[in-house]
């Protein structure tokens, strides 16, 4: 009933009110896209690695001569085996969220005509996969007879296992056991598929590619020799990995034990997706921002309004209208203004969006954020015009009779 | 006048404290944020070698066979040992040289084993990127051709070897080799590092430097991107089919550039005439800016944020324009007094945008608090520029003239509206 009473009013301060309604519509597109970006991220962050994170660590030394990593593996692996609590210990190229090593382009001809895409090897030996603790779907792991030495940077024989995302992309709906692919003159042929692995320095070449791994069962030497996993139950693992450098700089002097690479798979973690976590929290500080700064805008605007219209208030209160009537209106009128300005900020934040899925690697803003951006950007209108409103509602009947 | 108008704003201002706060603190967010991660894009997209960056040139070319070759695709960044000797032989830039990052383990003066990082390169790295010497000098290129085992080290390692004293003339053990000291680099550090982008954007120079011949003679640990094809049993043997160096030329003018590009179009030709491959090559060089710019220094993140702010600085603007209307109409009387007296439209307008702009100041002062507030934080992220963000004269400076242009072009319509204000109307009315 006031509604008509209120579009007319409103009609009287036209700029004014395109105003509150722009900055609703923008501050619409622009919460609708950060909760969309803060959500994005922190679902990059929560990927599935499909391995025994909190049970594993890596250990990485430096400073030694390839030639002697016959050797050397031998003695990193028993100095890493006698450290009590430890499970296992294997040699590895690298491991999930580790340093990103060993990415090839291949090939599903040997000819090198049908590109497959820029994969992650892992070039692991023998214990690794269990230890990973990878979880089989199809086929089978890896055996013993499996472990082919390096030749170059890679076995040029390998039986292999992939990730059932791989196995997706490169032979769509089919079975995937028995098929190779080649990466120059290296040859792969696929024995297993596991649930989930996600890439060394996952997350190259975007979300999609994320779990692009193949597990290449591979013989320590020359190539591979320095870095290794570690496996102990997980209350154990900060001790063990500690016990282990301390027992390293005792039987290997020789090397130097790269500290900041030899961590917990629960670190490695943490700090690859720091970037994104902090880039989350900035934006959540970026929302709450522009809340705050919207809301003091109504708060202005509606008080400019409110003492603007004293005596019209005056008026109506001295013609019947209740206070709660008084309250009412200027509920509504913000309603209505920033129902305007959300109307408007859907079709921007769509247009924000796309100019972001040009620049950026992001998916299509789904729909659902917008009630929701509705519903928040509502709220803060009618909590923002709160304290106005109730001003109004306090204008007593009598301002009518005073002039100015 | 002007003066007479400040002080009608300042007293118009004072009238109303929560609106001007308001307004105030709406324009000081929507600048603090903007200039943070303005200086943060400042910082990342700026020059690190003023005076030289047009005239260092990073050089590329595509010489995969033509099986591997593949339409479209990017130049790639490195050249293969092959082709970088071939160019660093024949010499036609004024200086050239060729590169790479690795690691390597000494032994401090404690026992210690300590693990550097270290650059091969060639003795005319020093002059181009205007390395300064404190002890000693650079290798001489003699050294190069000699593989002559020697070692440039930075200011911080002899600091943790040395004390600080003149080393020049010592030994470094690397393993079983030794190479002796002929000099320590003064205060040097390029960020963002423009000449080896692959191993870290940010950060401070390598510790030792050894002429990248000895590195290969001596099988020095490398690291960075190697992309080979076919058999490469060895990728840093001299005919290895990998591209992993880095090859970097300086010349002096542009008809110099005009001239190197020729002589690079002539190799490609040569090598197409050996039958290397029958692509046209992609030869071209890239001046430092251009480098950096293909190379993405700036982080799409950082741009987002940037983006981000800029947005948020037009709702707080918009935000602004709501208040200023407000407070403008709302002295619609007094507005009409001054017109009834004969103040031209004009000297109202002015009058509002001065007021506007007292606004803008005291924004811009607060958010430049903000700002300072916002780089320290940006400082504690766990981002390796983090630690090279600053706020130069120039960003002071830009904080102000942008708060000021922000709240006049806020101001503008407001006070267009109260220029407008019919005398006889707002009188009556009051």
């Amino acid at each position: 009933m006031q509604t008509g009473l209120i579009l007319a009013a409103l009609r009287k301060h036209r700029l004014a009110t395109l105003l509150i309604a722009l900055e609703i519509a923008l501050a619409c597109a622009v919460l609708c896209n950060a909760c969309f970006l803060i959500a994005h991220r922190m679902g990059l962050t929560r990927v599935d690695s499909g391995v025994d994170e909190s049970a594993l660590a890596v250990f990485k030394i430096d400073g030694f001569e390839a030639a002697q990593a016959g050797d050397l593996n031998a003695r990193m692996l028993a100095g890493l085996r006698a450290v009590p609590g430890m499970q296992s210990a294997s040699v590895v190229n690298t491991a999930p969220f580790g340093l990103p090593t060993g990415n090839a382009g291949i090939n599903l001809d040997r000819e090198g005509k049908r590109f497959g895409g820029v994969v992650g090897l892992y070039l692991d030996g023998p214990g690794s996969f269990e230890a990973l603790g990878l979880r089989l779907v199809a086929g089978r792991a890896p055996q013993t007879g499996d472990f082919q030495p390096m030749v170059g940077f890679a076995p040029k024989d390998s039986q292999v296992v992939v990730s059932h995302t791989l196995a997706e992309h490169l032979w769509p709906g089919q079975d995937p056991l028995g098929k190779e692919f080649w990466s120059g003159d290296y040859h792969f042929r696929v024995i297993g598929v596991v649930a989930h692995m996600a890439r060394p320095g996952a997350g190259e070449g975007g979300t999609g590619t994320i779990e692009w791994s193949v597990f290449v069962p591979t013989q320590p030497g020359p190539n591979l020799v320095g870095t290794y996993l570690l496996r102990a139950a997980p209350q154990d693992l900060p001790r063990v990995l500690r016990d282990a450098k301390a027992a390293i700089a005792r039987a290997v002097p020789d090397v130097v034990i790269d500290h900041e690479n030899s961590r917990t798979l629960g670190d490695l973690r943490e700090r690859y997706f720091r970037s994104d976590r902090v880039m989350a929290s900035l934006l959540v500080g970026v929302v709450a921002a522009l809340l705050g700064v919207t809301a003091l805008g109504i708060v202005g605007l509606a008080s400019f309004w409110v003492q603007q219209r004293r005596r019209q208030i005056g008026i109506r209160r001295a013609i019947g209208a209740t206070r709660g009537d008084i309250l009412r209106y200027f509920q509504t009128e913000n309603f209505l203004i920033v129902t305007f300005g959300i109307a408007l900020g859907m079709l921007l934040a769509f247009a924000l969006n796309a100019m972001l899925m040009r620049f950026y690697e992001l998916p299509h803003l789904p729909l659902a954020y917008l009630p929701a951006g509705a519903l928040a950007l509502w709220g803060l209108g009618q909590v923002a015009v709160l304290g106005p409103a109730l001003r109004a509602a306090a204008v007593p009947p009598v301002v009518a009779t005073r002039s100015g | 006048m002007f003066g007479y108008y400040l002080d009608l704003a300042l007293r118009s201002l004072k009238r109303n404290k929560v609106l001007t706060a308001l307004m105030v603190l709406a324009i000081a967010l929507g600048i603090g944020t903007s200039m943070t991660t303005l200086t943060v894009m400042h910082v990342l997209s700026g020059d690190p070698i003023p005076g030289k960056s047009a005239q260092l040139f990073r050089v590329r070319m595509n010489v995969y066979p033509d099986d591997s070759f593949r339409q479209g695709d990017k130049v790639p960044d490195n050249l293969t040992r092959r082709d970088a000797e071939a160019l660093l032989l024949a010499g036609q830039a004024d200086r050239q040289a060729a590169m790479s990052a690795g690691a390597m383990v000494v032994v401090s003066a404690k026992g210690e084993p300590l693990r550097v990082a270290t650059r091969y390169t060639g003795a005319d790295f020093f002059p181009m990127f205007d390395a300064p010497m404190r002890y000693g000098a650079a290798w001489r290129r003699e050294d190069d051709a000699g593989r002559a085992r020697v070692a440039v080290i930075s200011d911080a390692l002899n600091e943790q070897l040395f004390g600080g004293a003149d080393s020049v003339g010592q030994t470094l053990r690397v393993g079983d080799q030794s190479l002796r000291i002929v000099g320590v680099l003064g205060d040097w550090s390029m960020n963002p590092r423009f000449y080896d982008l692959s191993n870290g954007q940010f950060g401070d120079s390598e510790q030792v430097f050894v002429p990248l011949s000895t590195a290969l003679d001596l099988k020095l640990s490398t690291s960075g991107s190697t992309s080979c094809w076919g058999n490469a049993p060895d990728p840093r043997a001299a005919d290895a089919p990998c591209i992993w160096l880095q090859y970097w030329a300086e010349l002096g003018t542009p008809a110099k550039a005009a001239a190197y590009r020729q002589y690079l179009q002539n190799y490609i030709a040569l090598q197409q005439q050996g039958g290397r491959f029958t692509h046209d090559g992609q030869a071209g060089l890239l001046d430092v800016m251009q480098w950096l710019d293909a190379k993405g220094v700036v982080p799409a993140d950082v741009r987002l944020q940037t983006w981000l702010a800029l947005g948020f600085l037009g709702i707080c603007l918009l935000n602004t324009v709501g208040l200023l209307l407000a407070k403008f109409l709302r002295r619609s009387g007094e507005i009409g007094v001054r017109r009834a007296l004969g103040a031209s439209r004009r000297a109202i307008f002015v009058q509002c945008l001065v007021e506007a702009g007292v606004v803008g100041i005291a924004g811009g002062a607060f958010g430049l608090a903000l700002a300072a507030l916002g780089l320290v934080l940006v400082r504690h992220q766990p981002t390796d520029y983090g630690a090279y963000v600053h706020m130069d004269l120039r960003m002071l400076l830009a904080t102000f003239v942008l708060a000021l242009a922000s709240s006049l072009l806020a101001g503008l319509l407001p006070a267009w509206r109260a220029m407008h204000v019919a005398p006889a109307v707002a009188l009556k009315s009051n």
